[in-house]
């Protein structure tokens, strides 16, 4: 008899049966031999390296403020890159966004647009930077430009998500009215989406404050460049004082961006 | 009489009250006045506009076509790119449990170790995967090893947040069941809440992987492992021809690992 209950209680497996659950660790296992081999990561270089972080973090200390003039005004031209590239975005993701809805583009235009979404998306900001900054020159103007291409396309594609998903009774009701494109976009998906792109640009904002604190490393401007600068002064004190001020910055925009979205529902 | 009706009922219908108008026109000004500040402290240069054009089709005329045969040199760069973003991943996974518990109101010991937890969660999530790179780069010199602990710098704090707001909202009924059997509070934490946030936990696992793969495209930059390195190193030498099959290939890894993060989140949910 005690063979059929067991004496013990084991958890469930959480991939169905524990033969999978047992060949699913067994894979991970695998990767995770197959990828550490590969990679040839030095075992000494690791190990040395918690002596050197303790190191670093000995001439970090205390973060050197002194210099809070280069802080601010770095930290002033990431803010005004990141506002400037939001409002660019949010006027330029109208059309992209319209554009990119199946149910008002015809057939032709929302494929064009969803393929500027999908390869618009796959390149981080850095690599859209350094685009950027080949065409314009280095400084805050490449940083803008890259920040606004990205909010575009992502703004793009949330309007884009958000209009396919409206209610079709009023679409109908306006078209049958006989209004005009303009008009339908006007009367009938505007009212339906304006909250929650506002909330949508607002957290750009946020996400915008967070890219523009990098886009500097490659010389598009911003509190990254003059982080950059830092670090490869070998300018440790400094560089936490930066760090200290783009973490502020950072919680400061998400959390504003988390109440006025808070209030907006 | 009727002038009196007449204010007291207006004759046409609006649909926001007068004073809602009026702060409505005050944010349109705010926001007017800070894109204005923003846009004039920026001393663009307007003149850099106007060849802009030509220089982005003398920058393609550059890249067409690409060169092929610089595509066996990357394959290599590219595993060692999703290598780092998972390895990241899976020691962020590891990390971010125990800060969950921590940052969790209710599974933390008091409110100071709950105030370190939240703090380690805001700074782990305010510096960007690129700027952690750059640390683990001093740290560690150049290599993929920087990159890994780049990517699980970041993402511990972005899985642990999510983790946590689940952890507050896990019903109370399994754990007290739990508790009622005498089991010990690291017992009640294993077997009564973390059933119960496995799939948030899951979820957002997959959904970080693959924003990590996307990050770890462009860790080379900052010296730390992946396709970046030959990426920048292709644009240094102005070798455009490679620099598009460099952007094919992040492009293709990127879509696929999506997809699979796509499908695997709509089969968990």
């Amino acid at each position: 008899m005690s063979a059929i209950y067991p004496t013990a209680w084991r958890p469930p497996p959480f991939f169905g049966t524990r033969t999978r659950q047992r060949l699913v660790i067994g894979a991970a296992l695998a990767y995770l031999v197959w990828s550490v081999s590969t990679l040839n990561v030095d075992a000494n270089r690791a190990l040395a390296g918690f002596g050197r972080a303790l190191d670093l973090l000995a001439r970090m200390l205390p973060p050197d403020f002194s210099r809070w003039e280069l802080l601010v005004k770095g930290m002033k031209e990431s803010l005004q890159m990141a506002f400037a590239a939001t409002l660019a975005g949010v006027v330029l993701s109208l059309p992209l966004g319209i554009a990119a809805a199946r149910n008002l583009a015809p057939r032709p235009v929302y494929l064009a647009a969803r393929g500027l979404i999908v390869v618009g998306r796959t390149f981080h900001e850095v690599v859209i930077a350094i685009f950027f900054v080949k065409l314009f020159g280095f400084g805050p103007v490449a940083g803008l430009l890259t920040l606004a291409f990205a909010s575009v396309i992502f703004l793009g594609k949330m309007l884009a998500e958000d209009i396919e998903n409206v209610r079709s009774g009023p679409i109908e009701a306006v078209r049958a009215t006989g209004a005009g494109f303009g008009q339908l976009v006007v009367y009938a998906v505007v009212p339906q989406v304006l909250t929650r792109t506002v909330g949508t640009a607002i957290y750009r904002l946020d996400a915008n404050v967070r890219h523009s604190t990098i886009v500097g490393i490659v010389g598009a401007g911003g509190i990254g460049q003059t982080l950059s600068a830092s670090f490869s002064r070998y300018d440790h004190d400094f560089a936490a004082a930066i760090l200290l001020g783009i973490i502020a910055l950072v919680a400061l925009g998400e959390w504003l961006s988390d109440w006025v979205r808070r209030r907006l529902r | 009489m009727s002038a009196a009706a007449g204010k007291r009922h207006p004759g046409l219908w609006r649909r926001h009250s007068p004073r809602e108008i009026v702060i409505g026109w005050l944010w349109v000004l705010a926001v007017a006045a800070a894109s204005v500040w923003s846009v004039s402290a920026l001393d663009i240069e307007w003149l850099f506009f106007q060849d802009a054009h030509e220089q982005a089709a003398d920058l393609a005329s550059r890249m067409w076509p690409p060169r092929w045969s610089y595509l066996p040199q990357i394959i290599a760069p590219m595993i060692e790119t999703i290598h780092i973003a998972t390895l990241g991943t899976a020691i962020a996974v590891v990390l971010s449990l125990p800060l969950a518990f921590l940052a969790a109101r209710n599974t933390t010991a008091n409110g100071f170790t709950w105030a370190v937890g939240r703090g380690l969660l805001v700074a782990s999530r305010s510096v960007n995967t690129v700027i952690w790179g750059l640390l683990f780069v001093a740290i560690f010199g150049p290599g993929p090893l920087a990159g890994i602990a780049a990517v699980a710098a970041r993402s511990v704090g972005f899985l642990a947040k999510l983790v946590a707001e689940a952890i507050e909202e896990a019903g109370r009924g399994p754990i007290e069941a739990i508790e009622s059997t005498g089991a010990g509070t690291l017992q009640v934490y294993l077997v009564g809440i973390l059933p119960q946030v496995l799939p948030v936990l899951i979820g957002t696992t997959v959904y970080r992987w693959d924003i990590n793969v996307r990050e770890s495209s462009v860790l080379g930059f900052v010296g730390a492992g992946g396709i970046g390195i030959y990426l920048f190193a292709s644009i240094n030498q102005f070798a455009w021809q490679q620099v598009l099959v460099v952007l094919i290939a992040i492009l293709a890894i990127v879509v696929a690992s999506e997809a699979i993060s796509a499908y695997i989140r709509a089969r968990i949910s």
